[in-house]
């Protein structure tokens, strides 16, 4: 049975679409069958950060509308077989999204995938709401600072009274990503502590992503973060977090960059 | 001759006022509509009372008795109706509100997203009558955190909330607000006039908080308050807010001494 995710925020610029890829190709790495959904009509990003700008032909709004099928707009990853992409259309807006449409692709893709993962747009209107709407579970993509956590409390309680699956009076399984965190500036006080962000927020924390070069670098290169430099510390925390995604127990750490002395010496090197 | 006495009176001064009325329009088959109803003040309890309502009946053939069988359901739900639009002239007589027109749209009341319960809510509003006045009111109880877009209201008596209310979330009682959480959002107690209801919470980081329509903005109280369980009340014309923590008000005290 297939687990529809939606990765949400609210605010914008947080991390969501380098979260979907990350994740999504950490769980298509474990032998998962994943697709990665893009709900940014007229925005869209994911196919970017996947690297398929130049093969998208349809996109979701067309499989919505009936205009083609499934494996038509269906784009496979070049680097691993189990990963694919529906990229959203650039040239429509969110109201081109129907809700019976988006009902009818999701349910297309539960009957192929284990994991569909769903990027929603940043906001609370049309398109983060349907990206949500028929969703099992969340991850809630926050920066520990004060704005972010506002705007993800309020995505949760969209999450607890916009979906299906809360409609039907069914628990809505969320879980936190904390993306961004820099453990020298949480602990100066710049930065809200993890404890700070969990005991504001209150649901289960999936991971902590630390803020890294790699991770623009991965995006600039067409790359999830995951595939692009595997060792690095951001691509080792979001393949812990796809871990705890599929039940496993695994501690929670936070990665940070293996500094030998020479880089230390030398200082970052140019992304 | 007390009436030649009277300096004569030329005309009555009259004043126009405008009010802001919603409207309720039955859609046939009533039992349905009512069976809607029901469902959606068990989740909304309250949202009615005090407001003006107007019955639209445009587009209906009604008879006079079916239009009092309709009034009388909805003030068995405690909802009375101050006027009737769009309705039939020959039908409507003394015995029925009033027949009004000219009446502008305003904007629709966003009441989707307001989370208002209490236990057994829906029990509650079909078989209870309304509450006599001095009886004790159903307190509202949120075991959930209330996040932040959210409105909690309990139009009738207390709301008694065990997690945090968020920042940016709101909590709005007629009578006194209990949260056992992190109190951020905003706390309106005594939202309909009740002066003597009162606002306890675990931890004060709250935006705003108010009794009986006295407000005071956090930049307004006193910084040492912050992060500690305290309680507001209305003391006369101000808004007071002290640590429930009796040691710490002493010390409070003793400082200021």
């Amino acid at each position: 049975m297939a687990e529809v995710l939606v990765v949400t925020s609210g605010k914008g610029g947080v991390g969501k679409t380098t979260s979907t890829a990350a994740l999504g190709a950490a769980l298509a790495q474990s032998g998962q069958n994943v697709v990665v959904v893009d709900f940014d009509v007229g925005l869209r990003n994911l196919d970017l950060v996947m690297g398929a700008e130049r093969r998208v032909v349809y996109d979701l709004i067309n499989v919505a509308n009936g205009d083609v099928r499934m494996p038509q707009a269906l784009i496979r990853d070049k680097r691993i077989d189990t990963l694919y992409l529906l990229a959203a259309s650039q040239t429509r807006d969110k109201d081109a999204l129907t809700e019976e449409g988006v009902r009818r692709a999701i349910g297309e893709l539960r009957d192929r995938f284990d994991w569909v993962i769903c990027d929603s747009p940043a906001g609370i209107e049309r398109g983060a709401t349907l990206a949500m709407r028929f969703a099992d579970l969340a991850v809630v993509v926050t920066n520990p600072e004060v704005s972010s956590v506002r705007d993800s409390d309020r995505i949760i309680g969209l999450l607890d009274s916009k979906t299906v699956k809360a409609a039907k009076g069914e628990r809505m399984e969320k879980l936190l990503l904390v993306t961004r965190y820099d453990k020298v500036r949480a602990g100066r006080g710049d930065m809200l502590s993890i404890d700070d962000v969990l005991e504001i927020l209150s649901i289960p924390l999936i991971g902590i992503i630390p803020e890294s070069e790699e991770v623009l670098r991965a995006s600039n290169l067409g790359a999830p973060v995951t595939l692009a430099n595997a060792a690095s510390a951001p691509a080792r925390a979001y393949m812990d977090a796809a871990r705890r995604l599929k039940g496993e127990t695994v501690p929670m750490t936070i990665p940070s960059e293996r500094r030998t002395l020479l880089t230390k010496l030398f200082g970052r090197r140019a992304a | 001759m007390t009436i030649a006495t009277r300096p004569p009176r030329h005309s009555f001064r009259f004043r126009g006022r405008n009010f802001l009325a919603l409207v309720l329009r039955p859609e046939p088959p009533f039992t349905d509509w009512f069976a809607e109803l029901d469902q959606w003040l068990a989740r909304s309890p309250g949202f009615f009372t005090g407001k003006p309502l107007i019955l639209d009946l445009a587009g209906l053939k009604l008879e006079r008795a079916e239009i009092a069988a309709l009034i009388e359901e909805l003030r068995t739900r405690a909802i009375r109706i101050l006027g009737i639009e769009g309705g039939d002239p020959a039908v409507l007589d003394d015995s029925l509100p009033p027949s009004l027109t000219g009446g502008r749209t305003s904007g629709s009341v966003e009441a989707i997203e307001t989370i208002a319960r209490r236990p057994e809510a829906s029990d509650a509003i079909k078989t209870a009558p309304p509450a006599a006045p001095g009886s004790r009111v159903p307190s509202l109880l949120v075991e959930t955190p209330v996040r932040s877009g959210q409105t909690i209201i309990n139009a009738e008596g207390d709301v008694i909330i065990l997690g945090s209310v968020a920042s940016g979330a709101e909590v709005i009682a007629a009578g006194s607000i209990h949260v056992y959480g992190a109190l951020r959002g905003r706390a309106l107690a005594g939202a309909y006039g009740n002066e003597s209801a009162r606002v306890f919470c675990r931890r004060f980081e709250a935006e705003l908080i108010a009794v009986g329509g006295y407000y005071k903005v956090t930049e307004e109280t006193d910084t040492h308050l912050r992060q500690k369980p305290v309680q507001a009340w209305l003391a006369g014309n101000e808004l007071k807010i002290a640590s429930l923590d009796q040691t710490e008000k002493e010390a409070v005290q003793w400082r200021k001494s």
